[in-house]
């Protein structure tokens, strides 16, 4: 079970060096925190696999944290991030 | 017991799939709205077979609890994610795509 958890864990990583590409393309702003989304989550299930394939419990309170702000992010971004010049450059 | 290790193996994967087809999706779709629905994708359903694999696992009630309470704030908190981008994304001007 372990090789198992590791290998999907790398295989999530891999994943997350996929969207990358993404972020360093993307047309608007909002694309990047789309990304940023995804890598949030993803970074919870790498941390759960990780809490078991190493039995570290603690583990499991910081993807509790990561998912916590991954909501407060994203409230932020558009309350407060998100400027109001995209009207003409996202047509892509 | 090997039973619940093939179920959980069987779940862990389903859960992968989905988290690839989530980032494909966010690499290959057109616009903001379209790259949401891939998003959300892997939020909800990747994460969510991933944790039930998990949860077959795991040593005592509470840890599984605590795995379902992950799972259930990272739902609210994409749920309310995808209102507030598209909502935005609508009032800002973005268009939506169109073949």
């Amino acid at each position: 079970m372990q090789t198992l958890y590791l290998a999907l864990a790398l295989f999530l990583l891999l994943n997350l060096c996929a969207g990358m590409w993404r972020i360093l393309r993307g047309p608007s702003i909002a694309d990047r925190m789309l990304a940023g989304q995804l890598f949030g989550t993803t970074a919870v299930a790498i941390l759960l696999l990780l809490a078991e394939a190493t039995e570290s419990p603690a583990m499991r309170d910081v993807a509790l944290v990561f998912a916590l702000l991954a909501a407060v992010t994203a409230v932020a971004f558009v309350q407060r991030a998100w400027p109001d010049m995209e009207e003409g450059n996202d047509n892509d | 017991m090997t039973m619940i290790n093939y179920l959980s193996t069987t779940l862990l994967i389903g859960g992968a799939i989905f988290f690839l087809a989530g980032t494909l999706g966010l690499l290959r779709f057109p616009d903001v709205y379209t790259r949401l629905h891939a998003l959300t994708k892997a939020d909800n359903l990747g994460l969510g077979l991933m944790i039930s694999g998990l949860a077959l696992q795991a040593d005592t009630w509470a840890a599984a609890g605590k795995l379902l309470l992950i799972w259930l704030l990272v739902l609210l908190a994409g749920a309310s994610v995808a209102h507030l981008i598209a909502n935005g994304a609508l009032r800002k001007g973005i268009r939506i795509w169109k073949r």
